[in-house]
């Protein structure tokens, strides 16, 4: 039946030629691409520095790079891989791509802004690797003050500047997310039938519209202060840099869900679809979205419990962040809810899926000790919190990107990859990313500190395991580059429906056309309709 | 074909607007999407103003009588000019966008330079302010003098000041660069009675900016000037 599939003579793919047409293009869906190219090289890069740090701590000795250069090491690690590869990610390519279709648009709202913010994000990577050229960073990627005011002689302001500038890029995304969730929806799709892919945006586009201005002012003041000797959080001075953390922290924990939230809503997509059912507690999922963007900017102060806060605000934070437990709890369980029963299948983003339940869980759970007063403090900066951090960021966010990814890539690229060697990656990056770092957690929680370039001898097992880990997952990383491109000459075509799955974007030829719909597709059936009756009425068959 | 479709065809004008994008039904779902758009812009705007709030209320608690003495070397009479020329500014934004709402061109364009103008006035009586700052050694940094006993907490009200009102002026600037595009597009009759969205986006962008200033006034001119 396959040798049956053509490709639509004419899609966005092949509608212009030439640089040009991709550069001045208004399509999100060729936005959606250049993202996802921009990406994919910072995350090469982002990844080129994590492995220097894993090399560098196979030995107990500090033998590879002088502390300066680790400190610039594991720095630039931080900072490609939030700003220039997590935060854009899968709301960036993924929600670009589908977000328009999805709610049976032709495009976002303000296909302009669209690529400004796609032009924003090479900007400031341009400032990234100026810095990164004339020497490098050596703050961290949180910037601390005083580490980047008076105690840094690191090019700080030029990689601040380039975060700043990506903000904007990220700010504009979420922006058009927005207004095209409220105003372009199809006749009859009305917020309840959105699929949860579109809630989770919305819930992390405002976290993105309400967040990032203030690290964006925050690193103004960090700037002016570097660069005129101004005074804002310098305690000479009076100033107090435990401000510098608050309003880091407001903007940088809610952050991680900017992260993590478009992971969930792939998540929701792929379970229901490879389990033929409709989504287990539709509207607690969606509400659960909203509610942890709304909990996630009350617990910033988490990150300063050894900062000097008060007993009593520490409480009060540390009960706040146990709450966002809740509503991540609801999904989970809902998710779990949607397998039982269903005709459960094993394809590759089904894969990934599993791996983010697994992963999520235990960064979750690990959150949840490092809520804990008493816990944090003997935890507090070892590789406990890298561990953790690294569980959600990496486990949970880049697995539903991945889970995303292959789930929509016959969508973008109308073809199939090779289903065997996507199996293998994905089992290789979820073995190997529990190599690294579940071995992180025992070393944090026996008290290496995080960010030091050397460490007594008794830790060397557990650091070779994490890095030949990060070996295995560098090839986990890598094997989709190869199987993808491939795919674009090579592979199977795909067809519009591959899964046989129900949202509205599926009902386009893939690649779709320009103009994702011929007619303006009107929704009559609520989403997630496997049962074929309901399905037909819907006409979704 | 969709009800949103023949709803819009009813509106036979609106479908053929030249301002209607391929990606709207309608002049209305444009507008709308341009209006909510600019309120969700102008939201960030208040949380980016929001941190250096933050940052000004903590430390004027903690160093009230560094910032009262830091605030009465600002000229008060120049900041109190400076009010009523953005609050007139307003008031001839307000009037460019009825006027571009009434199809009246020249009107427009009229009401659109008097804005220019005003925010000019604004932007020149800042650099006289800040000149006074130089010139007085009231720039933080190495420069700094200060004869009062809290000399280095002043250090922090003028951080704020500069960083404050800079960040201010940044946004006067661009409002003047998006005022000089309105006119040039009023001028050459982009906007009638079905079309004025950028000459209200831009009064929107224009008041919130008049709107930081009224804080900052107070804020930065008026810490305990009955002493």
């Amino acid at each position: 039946m396959l040798d049956t599939l053509k490709l639509p003579e004419r899609h966005y793919l092949n509608n212009g030629h030439g640089l040009k047409s991709w550069l001045l293009t208004k399509d999100h869906k060729r936005i959606a691409i250049m993202y996802l190219i921009s990406i994919s090289v910072m995350f090469l890069i982002g990844g080129l520095f994590a492995a220097a740090v894993r090399v560098e701590l196979m030995t107990p000795e500090g033998d590879l790079f002088l502390a300066d250069t680790y400190n610039k090491m594991f720095t630039m690690h931080g900072v490609v891989m939030v700003f220039f590869f997590l935060i854009p990610s899968t709301p960036a390519v993924l929600g670009n791509f589908l977000i328009p279709p999805m709610i049976g648009a032709k495009d976002l709202a303000f296909p302009r802004i669209n690529l400004l913010s796609l032009y924003l994000l090479w900007v400031g990577a341009a400032f990234f690797f100026y810095a990164l050229f004339a020497g490098g960073v050596d703050t961290g990627w949180t910037f601390y003050t005083p580490f980047s005011s008076s105690a840094s002689n690191s090019n700080v302001v030029p990689t601040a500047l380039g975060a700043f500038i990506s903000g904007f890029s990220s700010i504009l995304t979420g922006l058009n997310f927005i207004v095209t969730i409220h105003r372009m929806r199809a006749p009859g799709l009305t917020w309840f039938r959105l699929p949860l892919f579109v809630w989770a945006h919305y819930a992390t586009s405002l976290i993105q519209v309400l967040g990032t201005p203030v690290v964006a002012i925050t690193i103004v003041m960090v700037a002016v202060e570097r660069m005129f000797g101004f005074a804002i959080f310098d305690p000479v001075r009076g100033g107090d840099p435990v401000l510098f953390q608050h309003l880091f922290w407001f903007y940088s924990h809610p952050a991680v869900y900017i992260m993590i939230l478009p992971a969930m809503g792939v998540i929701s997509e792929v379970v229901s679809t490879f389990s033929r059912k409709t989504i287990f507690g539709y509207s607690f999922v969606a509400f659960s979205s909203l509610a942890i963007a709304v909990f996630g900017f009350l617990v910033w102060a988490h990150h300063l419990f050894v900062a000097g806060i008060s007993t009593y605000s520490a409480m009060v934070f540390s009960f706040l962040s146990f709450a966002v437990a809740i509503p991540s709890a609801v999904k989970t369980f809902n998710w779990a809810a949607t397998l039982y029963k269903g005709a459960i299948s094993f394809e590759t983003p089904m894969l990934y899926a599993y791996g983010f339940f697994g992963l999520f869980l235990i960064g979750g759970l690990t959150g949840l000790f490092l809520a804990t007063l008493g816990v944090d403090i003997h935890v507090h900066d070892t590789y406990f919190v890298v561990a953790h951090f690294h569980y959600i960021m990496v486990g949970g966010a880049i697995m539903g990107y991945l889970g995303g990814l292959h789930f929509w890539w016959p969508k973008l690229t109308g073809r199939m990859y090779s289903e065997f060697f996507s199996r293998i990656s994905a089992i290789l990056v979820f073995v190997g990313f529990n190599l690294t770092f579940f071995p992180q957690f025992m070393l944090g929680y026996m008290g290496m500190p995080r960010r030091y370039h050397a460490y007594p001898d008794e830790f060397q097992v557990l650091n070779i395991m994490s890095s030949a880990g990060a070996a295995v997952l560098g090839v986990g990383y890598l094997l989709p580059v190869l199987y993808f491109l491939w795919s674009l000459k090579r592979g199977e075509v795909a067809g519009p429906n591959p899964w046989g799955a129900s949202g509205l974007e599926w009902q386009m030829p893939s690649p779709p056309p320009t103009e994702n719909f011929k007619e303006q597709p009107v929704v009559h059936g609520e989403p997630y309709e496997y049962t074929p009756h309901v399905a037909r009425e819907a006409n979704l068959v | 074909m969709s009800n949103a479709v023949a709803h819009a065809e009813a509106h036979g004008h609106a479908v053929h607007h030249d301002a209607l994008q391929h990606h709207f039904e309608t002049m209305q779902q444009q507008k709308e999407a341009s209006t909510l758009g600019m309120w969700v812009f102008l939201l960030t705007e208040v949380l980016f103003f929001g941190g250096l709030f933050f940052a000004y209320l903590l430390y004027r608690v903690w160093y009230f009588d560094a910032f009262a003495e830091a605030s009465r070397t600002l000229d008060i009479s120049l900041g109190a000019f400076n009010t009523a020329v953005l609050i007139g500014s307003s008031l001839t934004m307000a009037l460019a966008v009825r006027s571009a709402q009434t199809n009246q061109r020249s009107a427009t364009v009229r009401w659109l330079i008097s804005t220019i103008v005003l925010g000019c006035v604004f932007l020149g009586v800042k650099v006289v302010e800040y000149a006074d700052k130089f010139e007085h050694h009231h720039v933080p940094g190495p420069h700094f003098i200060s004869e009062s006993p809290w000399a280095a907490q002043e250090q922090l009200f003028f951080s704020l000041y500069f960083t404050m009102t800079g960040l201010h002026a940044l946004h006067m600037i661009v409002g003047v660069g998006i005022m000089s595009v309105i006119t040039w597009m009023a001028a050459k009759g982009k906007f009638d009675e079905h079309y004025y969205t950028p000459v209200e986006m831009a009064g929107l962008y224009w008041h919130f900016v008049d709107l930081v200033w009224i804080y900052l006034f107070p804020l930065l001119y008026l810490v305990e000037r009955h002493n």
